[in-house]
């Protein structure tokens, strides 16, 4: 097979003009652009005497999100209480997610579960939302491209591009889409949301996107702040690939679950307690 | 071929009318209620023309890699651009007369952003949205510069 690429390209360049003759020198340039880029991170990493990882702390504002962090919630379900919606309501007003009465098709980025073990009677309060899976399934339906997977594994829709067609909200194994089915008017300037287009939890990038604020190393989305400020502090929200972060090392030290293991979608919100 | 003087009539009646009327290819540019800051963050002649090529490179940065510097931000030119009435509300950019309808309506080009995007700052949410405004008639004394100021 190669040695077939090969001769095609040679074909091609001595069918094509100039352009296509300077086809292999871009190549080789952008080969040595490449291994110079690997080798300047390498030292930096090495005069900062730290590993690569530990670079990817909260961003500011004009970075881009790296694949060097991976966002992740952990809840612990044996300190969230049943009948507290706490993070529900700090979600709904921090993007303000307007009800029309219509519980079935009214936006609800994140929703309170009670579940009941039927052999034992167990129950168990959590809340479900977007598990910002690894291998998510919403973005592989996507006709679009809408659905995406952000660098540091946030799943997001791009409005822009969102059709409407919600082959997401039927491939999300979690019902953790809505579909806005309303002309809205008070949206927030952080948070644009429009009638005819998929939402669902952003893990509040707006939030976490920004500078953090003096004296701390990041911001927290609503939903945890709220638990932590008016519920229980059943969340934690930080960096998985960050080894000395909180949420990393009550995931190391103290056994957890992905809802849904079985589809191996290798999702960044993890539940303790179930 | 008895027909062709009546249309040589018919230019020339066309042709007097609109130099009567003034419609020389002509018309006066709209004056846009002034921003807040001391200068836009790029010349008036390159904003005019080129406002929505910046809008739509700095939306892909901000949505796909998530960086949200206000240079060139929908947030940042609502912020600085938004008016206020006289009992300080702010009034939806894309209310009639306001900084971007004014230009939209003249040049006749369909302004879609604000179906998701907040029409006015964040600061105040008694804002008022661009579905009021008709039917509030607000007194538009608060725009310096505007060509039409009181009602």
């Amino acid at each position: 097979m190669n040695s077939m690429n090969k001769s095609h390209q040679h074909d091609r360049r001595d069918k094509g003009g100039p352009h296509c003759q300077s086809l292999p020198a871009h190549g080789a340039r952008r080969r040595r652009l490449v291994a110079g880029a690997a080798s300047a991170a390498g030292l930096y990493a090495a005069a900062k005497g730290f590993s690569l990882v530990e670079l990817a702390m909260a961003k500011s504002a004009d970075q881009a999100a790296s694949s060097l962090t991976r966002w992740g919630l952990l809840i612990d379900a044996a300190k969230c209480a049943s009948g507290c919606d706490a993070c529900v309501s700090g979600c709904n007003s921090e993007h303000n997610l307007e009800k029309f009465d219509r519980p079935e098709s009214d936006p609800q980025w994140i929703r309170k579960l009670d579940l009941v073990d039927r052999q034992t009677g167990h129950a168990s309060s959590l809340p479900m939302l977007c598990q910002h899976c690894e291998n998510p399934p919403c973005v592989d339906v996507c006709p679009t491209g809408a659905s995406f997977k952000r660098a540091d594994g946030i799943v997001l829709v791009d409005k822009h591009t969102c059709i409407g067609c919600r082959y997401c909200v039927i491939a999300c194994p979690y019902k953790a889409r809505s579909f806005v089915h309303e002309t809205l008017h008070n949206q927030k300037s952080y948070s644009p949301r429009g009638k005819g287009t998929v939402e669902s939890c952003t893990f509040c990038v707006h939030r976490i996107d920004q500078d953090p604020p003096a004296g701390q190393t990041g911001r927290l989305p609503a939903c945890v702040e709220a638990c932590h400020a008016d519920g229980n502090g059943a969340m934690v929200f930080g960096d998985l690939n960050d080894q000395n972060s909180a949420i990393a090392v009550r995931l190391k030290t103290r056994p957890s679950r992905q809802v849904r293991a079985d589809l191996g979608l290798n999702t960044g919100v993890r539940y303790q307690h179930v | 071929m008895a027909c062709l003087p009546a249309i040589g009539n018919c230019f020339f009646v066309v042709a007097g009318l609109l130099l009567l009327t003034g419609t020389s290819g002509h018309a006066e540019m709209p004056v846009l209620p002034r921003g807040k800051g001391e200068r836009c963050v790029e010349p008036t002649d390159v904003m005019r023309k080129d406002h929505m090529n910046f809008l739509y490179h700095q939306r892909d940065k901000t949505v796909y890699q998530g960086i949200r510097t206000r240079q060139h931000s929908l947030t940042g030119c609502i912020d600085c651009h938004a008016q206020a009435d006289n009992q300080g509300r702010f009034i939806a950019v894309n209310a009639p007369r306001q900084f971007c309808q004014t230009c939209h309506s003249f040049a006749s080009v369909k302004l879609d952003c604000f179906e998701c995007h907040a029409a006015t700052p964040d600061e105040h949410r008694t804002a008022v949205n661009a579905f009021e405004v008709d039917s509030l008639n607000f007194p538009l004394w608060h725009m310096t510069g505007a060509n039409e100021q009181h009602e």
